[in-house]
């Protein structure tokens, strides 16, 4: 009796010992707290421009706001003349090309195709005024545009088509007495709308943005963090952090998550661990384009119809989305997108205006990166994919000119002629044009990085460890345990225990019949010996 | 017959819990590996990595256990009445002849049984130790940017160790099974659990004696 008392004793000490082991009580994320206690505090502006005397004038010109600016920030110009934003390129060694220089001079996309040729149009998003041409003067100052960046009263706005330069209705007094640290929407009027639309490039970069909640993105929900693209993307002298790999092509001045989070962000090793080869976003952004949709697809070639002469647009009524337009092509627009997933170690190539075009589709920019590079980790991707227009015979991707003011001066959005647009763009960036055009199909790549959603809403380890629909289904150059498995090894090891347990079965039941006959031949034993 | 204390209490603890912890890792390892779901990946993987770490620290404990006994001597193969063992399990069981072997607490495998036991704690038990803490530290780089084990491809790590798995699963089978061919099908397991078992006289008489004394 005390023994059995003794073990029970026992083995309820043992029990409440390993739920002790077992019970891990949830400790506060230190560096969480720290952070949302630091971001918490938004910044206030230390000067009021509305009570400088510079500045309580009429501005007659663009020009004349900018000179104001640089009277008192006396140097910060030519921070800006050395960004990118400003010279749309960028100097930088990119592998199996050396030291080149790219950007929207002579890199191309799968959406509106290029820049060159169409610098009127385009330059609403350069942060300059007056680049009608390929002749812009990136020298000159007084043509730097500081308000589109650094208006607060959101009535700044650029005018369509004019070559960079504020909508006539703007008034200059009120913007140039309103500036301050960049808001939303001085980012979102390009990047939010690039691609002429709201989400049509990014997918993750929309006009929701400006006010959203924390299931879209929990860093600028406003009832979250209520951040601002600069918070993170900051500026030190105007150089400002982060790549977007549509035009980057190198490894730096990267925004990365880590820089706020550090690369060990869980209260999990083993979650910790994945961050070696995982990037943040792809488990904490399961889908993008979660408000509005965003373009997958755009097929040139489809461009060009007319109804009676005229040109026409076709909207779904469902989503409001455009698909199809006679001057664009036909699209196909989604939301809630789940992101491709591809190895990317900060790298990219482009195809750069003048390339020969070596594998169809055409890899309009190419994320480098593989399993066995150490510096890659898997990212989170929008491909876009499409197809555009080409010359068959010097085997170049051709840069068509789209946009002028009339029709008569080839340009392909007023005479729908893909012959006229095409020598005309092709001669614009002095590249050969042999007469001949095709559209072939196009890809490029989009790394996810916004619209991070709550922590509760990351993947679960199934999402990507699992036999049958992995997201990582795509990656084969690693293994990767619960998705992948050696057939051979599973086929004999299957073998191996129906072969056990039929062993087994059969020889028990051997023995059981033999028992029986044994038996039987005893009992007769017995019997005889009975009767005799 | 004589009513003999075999099994020592540590003995069956460690091959109980041996054997649930085997059982654990086999349903949650399976689940890594992909075969099913059941706990969930997440819980799977925190689970045998939970579980293994317990086995660890058992077979430390066993391999201390059997040393200071002398117990592992236990397993020291004799092939002197191997043929007639395995005679015995292909044809004599099926005509109801006697254990070619004797059991007592001396010896308490027969010669095919102290082969297995050898093999599964020379080959499979270190295959599966042994691959098990190189995938348990397997990272590419780990927090520091410390490379720990990279150079040993997972897959091969994996392949090692799923087979390992496997082969555990068909021996637990197997073992299952032969422990119904003792004097009775229930007499050794009951001999497991209670750590008594009927052997037949012999000279062991005075050891069984000391057996009592003991508890």
């Amino acid at each position: 009796m005390k023994k059995v008392v003794f073990s029970i004793i026992l083995a309820s000490i043992g029990i409440l010992i390993l739920i002790h082991i077992a019970y891990d009580p949830p400790l506060p994320n230190l560096g969480e707290l720290k952070l949302k206690q630091e971001y918490a505090i938004k910044p206030t502006s230390p000067v009021d421009h509305s009570l400088f005397e510079e500045l309580q004038k009429d501005f007659n010109s663009p020009q004349e706001v900018t000179e104001a600016c640089i009277e008192c920030h006396n140097q910060r110009h030519k921070e800006v003349i050395a960004s990118s934003h400003w010279n749309w390129e960028r100097i930088s060694y990119v592998e199996d090309r050396g030291i080149a220089s790219m950007g929207k001079s002579n890199v191309l996309n799968n959406y509106c195709i290029g820049a060159s040729s169409n610098e009127q149009s385009c330059a609403a998003c350069h942060i300059g005024f007056g680049m009608t041409n390929d002749r812009f003067d990136f020298d000159n100052a007084r043509n730097v545009d500081c308000m589109v960046c650094h208006d607060n009263s959101e009535e700044y706005r650029k005018g369509s088509a004019m070559a960079g330069y504020p909508d006539r209705s703007v008034n200059l007094t009120q913007v140039a007495q309103s500036v301050g640290r960049p808001q939303r929407m001085n980012c979102g009027a390009c990047h939010f709308y690039s691609g002429g639309g709201n989400n049509v490039k990014h997918g993750d970069l929309e006009e929701s943005l400006l006010s959203t909640t924390r299931e879209v993105d929990v860093h600028m929900a406003a009832n979250g963090m209520n951040m601002t693209c600069v918070d993170c993307h900051s500026a030190e002298n105007h150089n400002i952090k982060g790549k977007l790999y549509s035009v980057s092509s190198s490894d730096e001045n990267r925004l990365t998550c880590d820089h706020c989070h550090t690369s060990t962000p869980h209260m999990d090793r083993m979650l910790d661990l994945h961050t070696a080869k995982v990037a943040c976003q792809t488990c904490h952004i399961p889908t993008y384009a979660k408000v509005n949709p965003t373009k997958m697809e755009w097929r040139w070639s489809e461009a060009g119809k007319l109804k009676d002469g005229q040109p026409y647009h076709v909207t779904d009524t469902a989503s409001g989305a455009e698909t199809y337009m006679s001057i664009k092509g036909s699209f196909r627009w989604e939301k809630d997108v789940k992101p491709e997933y591809y190895w990317f170690n900060g790298h990219a190539t482009h195809y750069v205006l003048g390339d020969q075009v070596d594998s169809i589709p055409v890899q309009i920019n190419r994320l480098l990166g593989s399993a066995a590079d150490n510096r890659s980790k898997i990212y989170p991707v929008k491909v876009h994919r499409g197809d555009q227009i080409y010359d068959p015979e010097t085997n170049m991707l051709i840069q068509p000119k789209l946009w002028a003011a009339e029709k008569g001066d080839s340009a392909y959005w007023k005479d729908f002629d893909w012959q006229l647009a095409a020598e005309a763009g092709m001669k614009r960036v002095g590249l050969p044009y042999s007469g001949n055009h095709e559209f072939v199909n196009t890809e490029m790549y989009w790394p996810v990085n916004h619209m991070v959603a709550p922590k509760e809403e990351a993947l679960s380890c199934e999402e990507c460890h699992s036999r049958d629909d992995s997201r990582l289904a795509g990656l084969n150059d690693f293994y990767m345990p619960g998705r992948d498995s050696h057939a051979g090894l599973d086929f004999i090891g299957r073998l191996l225990i129906i072969a056990a347990m039929a062993g087994v079965i059969l020889h028990g039941l051997g023995r059981i019949v033999s028992a029986i006959r044994n038996k039987e031949i005893e009992s007769e034993e017995i019997n005889t010996n009975y009767n005799q | 017959m004589q009513k003999v204390y075999i099994y020592k209490k540590f003995e069956r603890f460690w091959h109980w819990t041996q054997a649930a912890l085997i059982f654990f890792l086999a349903l949650t390892g399976f689940e890594v590996h992909g075969s099913f779901s059941f706990l969930g990946y997440e819980q799977a993987v925190e689970s045998h990595r939970v579980a293994a770490w317990m086995l660890l620290i058992l077979i430390a404990f066993s391999i201390f256990w059997h040393f200071t006994t002398g117990e592992w001597r236990q397993y020291i193969p004799t092939f002197s009445k191997l043929q007639a063992q395995i005679r015995y399990y292909t044809v004599g069981i099926f005509k109801g002849e006697p254990h070619p072997t004797r059991k007592s607490v001396r010896k308490k495998l027969n010669p095919l049984q102290a082969l297995t036991y050898l093999g599964f704690k020379l080959v499979m038990a270190p295959l599966l130790v042994i691959t098990g803490i190189v995938y348990m530290f397997y990272r590419t780089i780990d927090a520091n940017n410390m490379v720990i084990v990279s150079d040993i491809p997972l897959e091969i790590v994996a392949f090692l160790h799923t087979l390992g798995a496997y082969l555990i699963i068909m021996f637990a089978i197997v073992h299952v099974y032969m422990t119904t061919t003792g004097h009775t099908p229930t007499s050794n397991i009951r001999a497991m659990l209670t750590g008594y078992e009927d052997l037949e006289d012999d000279s062991e008489q005075p050891l069984k004696d000391e057996n009592k004394k003991e508890e």
